[in-house]
């Protein structure tokens, strides 16, 4: 398969949306367990349980980031130089806290002293909410557009600062990815933990959700009435040499909505994210929990796509030099290194879809306390 | 631009995290191998002991990995937070391997890991052993890939350079691939890793055997780390990274600041074993020649020459002003000028255009460079010579020495003697960390090596960076610092803790320190063990 480049364009913002979905889906209910870990297991063998419902297979999941990391240097360049320097300080902090979870899992329960584990435990929690938080943050400064411009051979400035990241909107963006991952843990946790654990997950899952429908709609009626979003007035033949200056860019209030007045059907991705969380509510209370992981996977993924689908063709506005914005158009690798990355991804991502699979289906299973007590040595 | 002092803190940044991060992972790339063969000896055989031993450096393989996953990330990302332009710039090209490593390689190594410690009771033997495999062939591919990156950027082949879009592109992937530079690097950097990885396995063992406990657990441990570290310790030295430094002006110019080779000499050139290097007067004072060998070494032959600095200086000034051409042309392109004669100028120069970008550091405008700022731009193309001649040597001399005490130890494990070498097990003993500061001074040399740029003749490293403020590079670097000493303090501890329990941390019943007798609990205690 040949494609023109136009069509990889294409191809390449639904690949990186199947990255980050990927990684909202598995990393997701990782850094909702470990945000939770604190507040669900009362006592040291009960954390472990919790600790070890995701510790044997939360490093593949992570993966996930880190390839769609790499995936938009590789693809979109531009975007990841200019959204990684431009929020330096979020991607520090962000960094930091993800510091604290890989040592976290495999160090805990190394030492027997309770004051070591309890601060592991809270290091645990850190590395999954801040994160967590900070991703939805960065989306909420995506849909407003961040202050930036090039010069004349594309060298990026960032002008805006670490205090007006945090905005009213996005921080309410950023209550909504945690949320999302907090409700998306709780679920998964109902399936992997037994007995008094399961309660306390299934009324964080429920609080967690209803947390999430109300700040998502609450972002959504923001977003239709109150901030501005940005619409590609005019540009260059979007299969020809990319251009990122050379275009016409306007913002106006609900130009986000714009995508789903051309297509009513994309409804459904909101719809997803809105509904989702309710109906995995209800199937947990009747105690049908694989199904209410699965329906919650639908949600969080539909949170995902309803702000790719609210801001295609941008990628990252410019608010401060609107023409300057990076879209999936411009902002991209040159014909042949998408064309080669496409193969990439094709070849493997199957293969890593069939192995995590295996992986989940040797290491599945209920962690008890029972289980954690005869393996103490041995277990996180 | 980016300022002076943005520049220096993100190099800085950069340097001290790379290292860091390459504290971990010689063990990584080496110990999951290891495994791989104590497992293979489990399948084998069925003896129990050799299970232990899978799971007992598993444990070790465990506390080294997190920190390796903890401090990988950062490097990930930094790119993107510090330097931008360089992300801009080559990340047509250069991301490309990156993301592959993340699909093809991360993703195994780190899906597989988990089912390492977590599955033994719930795969058959033959199963897991082919989950250890897969570990240590993930592990393996992320350096693969990673060393073409890094080839790529000290030799960048495959790419072309797009005046439409002011960037890098790829023009061919097999180029890049089979780059001679990456494999070389390749080879050379996974074997210090088995070096590094066979040495800890040796060094602790020994010490087993110096304190008298759990001695056919040593022993074993020993032999299989002799006869693995052998065979490594040769072919990092065999294959050593020298072999590629002659192709590309940057690898050239690398091996001329290694061997202090101001002249160039009639091949083959003579190898300078001891000398004080001075960049002043340009001359190796009190330096002691072994003829031929350099020769023999760089180029694997008696004809090829070793062009000295002096020379290459010469050659680099004859880039810039080429670099000059190129850029004037590349002006003229961009403002609309297409004329036949501007585009041939530039085509015929625009190999140089990096050394035309080294001069903006002088003068913005590069097309109105005096010539005492062309030659200083020529000079900026040779790094310091002091700092990369003795790091090479003393990565030298370590890794003759990692062959003299493997080849002590492979003797007596072959002659079926072990045990009485009390003096070998204290050499392996303290022998421990030198694989890593061989390590260290190997990037060090590659790294500092390339400077001034980050991609070799295409872009100067005082162009890449991103601009930013100084104080957010302090802010991170700051917290980079303190962050990875108190995680090197913990992880360190845990290494040390599950080092002096030894196997008897499997609780199996069958070791040292659980066999109950008389002073086993007290001693426990001394050592500050668990239970």
């Amino acid at each position: 398969m040949i494609f023109d480049y136009e069509t990889l364009k294409i191809i390449w913002w639904a690949f990186m949306g199947i990255l980050l979905i990927g990684f909202a889906v598995t990393g997701g209910f990782d850094m909702g367990v470990g945000a939770l870990l604190p507040f669900l297991g009362r006592t040291d063998e009960e954390r472990r349980v919790v600790i070890n419902a995701v510790g044997p297979t939360w490093e593949g999941n992570q993966t996930w980031l880190i390839t769609a990391a790499g995936a938009s240097f590789a693809a979109w360049p531009l975007v990841y130089a200019t959204a990684f320097s431009g929020f330096y300080t979020v991607i520090v902090l962000t960094l930091f806290a993800l510091f604290l979870r890989p040592v976290g899992f495999d160090y805990r329960s190394k030492v027997e002293d309770p004051r070591w584990r309890i601060a592991w435990d809270w290091g645990l929690a850190v590395g999954g909410a801040v994160p967590a938080f900070i991703f939805g943050v960065t989306f909420g400064n995506l849909l407003q557009g961040a202050p930036f411009h090039f010069d004349e051979v594309l060298r990026v400035t960032y002008t805006g600062s670490f205090g007006a990241l945090l905005n009213p909107f996005a921080l309410l963006a950023g209550v909504v990815s945690l949320a999302m991952v907090v409700m998306h843990g709780g679920f998964y946790l109902q399936i992997r933990t037994e007995g008094l654990l399961v309660l306390r997950a299934e009324k964080a899952a429920q609080v967690a959700a209803f947390v999430l429908v109300a700040a998502f709609a609450l972002c959504g009626l923001w977003v239709a009435l109150g901030i501005e979003g940005y619409r590609l007035i005019s540009m260059p033949d979007p299969g020809g040499i990319i251009a990122p200056l050379a275009k016409t860019v306007e913002r106006a209030p609900g130009a986000w909505l714009d995508n789903y007045s051309r297509f009513e059907w994309l409804w459904l991705a909101p719809a997803f994210g809105l509904i989702g969380p309710l109906v995995a509510n209800a199937l947990a209370q009747r105690g049908l929990f694989n199904l209410a992981f699965w329906t919650s996977a639908a949600a969080v993924s539909g949170v995902i796509i309803t702000a790719g689908l609210s801001m295609f063709p941008f990628i990252l506005p410019s608010s401060s030099q609107p023409n300057a914005s990076l879209t999936v158009w411009d902002a991209v690798s040159s014909h042949a290194t998408l064309q080669i990355m496409f193969w990439v991804v094709v070849v493997f991502l199957p293969i890593v879809l069939a192995y995590t699979r295996w992986v989940y289906r040797v290491l599945g299973g209920k962690v008890s306390v029972k289980t954690v007590v005869e393996n103490k040595d041995q277990m996180y | 631009m980016p300022s002076e002092t943005v520049v220096d803190l993100s190099r800085l940044q950069f340097a001290l995290t790379a290292m860091f991060h390459f504290l971990f992972v010689p063990l990584t790339l080496g110990l999951s191998w290891l495994l791989v063969i104590m497992e293979s000896a489990y399948v084998m055989t069925g003896k129990e002991i050799y299970k232990d031993m899978t799971r007992f450096w598993g444990k070790l393989f465990g506390i080294n990995f997190a920190m390796g996953i903890t401090t990988g990330i950062t490097l990930e990302f930094q790119f993107g937070t510090n330097w931008a332009y360089y992300s801009h710039y080559v990340g047509d090209v250069f991301g490309v391997p990156l993301a592959i490593e993340g699909m093809m390689a991360f993703f195994l190594e780190s899906t597989f890991v988990g089912v390492f410690f977590f599955g033994w009771d719930r795969l058959t033997r033959v199963q897991h052993l082919a989950v250890t495999f897969l570990v240590a062939l993930g592990s393996n591919l992320s350096a693969l890939w990673i060393l073409i990156a890094n080839g790529w950027m000290n030799n960048p082949v495959g790419a072309e350079f797009n005046v439409q879009t002011m960037r890098m592109e790829l023009s061919s992937i097999r180029d890049v691939i089979f780059n001679p530079v990456a494999q070389v690097k390749f080879v050379h950097t996974v074997a210090a890793g088995y070096v590094t990885a066979a040495m800890f396995v040796l060094g602790v063992s020994s010490w087993y055997m110096l304190k008298r406990r759990d001695l056919k657990f040593a022993v074993r441990s020993f032999a299989i780390a002799a006869g693995f570290g052998l065979a490594s310790a040769l072919s990092v030295i065999v294959l050593g990274d020298e072999s590629g430094y002659t192709t590309g002006q940057v690898q050239r110019v690398k091996l001329a600041v290694i061997e202090a080779e101001w002249e160039t000499h009639p091949p083959p050139a003579p190898f300078t074993v001891f000398g004080i290097p001075n960049d002043k007067t340009e001359t190796t004072d009190y330096a002691i020649r072994v003829p031929w060998a350099l020769g023999l070494i760089a180029t694997r032959s008696v004809d090829e020459e070793v062009t000295g600095i002096k020379d290459l200086k010469k050659e680099a000034e004859k880039q810039v002003r080429n670099g000059m051409i190129a850029y004037e042309a590349l002006e003229k392109l961009r403002h609309g000028d297409t004329s036949p004669e501007v585009r041939a100028a530039f085509e015929e120069t625009k190999r140089d255009l990096g050394y035309g970008l080294l001069l903006k550091r002088y003068t913005p405008h590069v097309i109105d460079a005096t010539p005492e700022q062309i030659r200083s731009a020529a000079a900026d193309t040779i790094p310091k010579v002091a700092p990369v001649y003795w790091a090479f040597r003393v990565m030298v001399g370590l890794g003759i020495w990692f062959l003299l005490v493997f080849a002590a130890a492979f003797y007596f494990v072959a002659l079926r003697r072990l045990g009485p070498q009390r003096w070998l097990f204290r050499l392996a003993l303290y022998t421990i960390p030198l694989p890593w500061i061989a390590a260290e001074c190997g990037w060090f040399v590659a790294e500092y090596g390339r400077q001034p740029w980050t991609i070799a003749e295409v872009l100067p490293t005082f162009l890449s960076a991103s601009n930013i403020e100084p104080g957010d590079v302090w802010f991170s670097l700051i917290g980079f610092v303190l962050f990875y000493s108190a995680l090197l303090v913990v992880e360190l501890y845990l290494m040390f803790k599950y080092c002096r329990l030894g196997p008897s941390s499997l609780h199996t019943g069958r070791y040292h320190w659980e066999r109950g007798s008389f002073g086993g609990q007290a001693a426990l205690e001394s050592t500050g063990g668990e239970r």
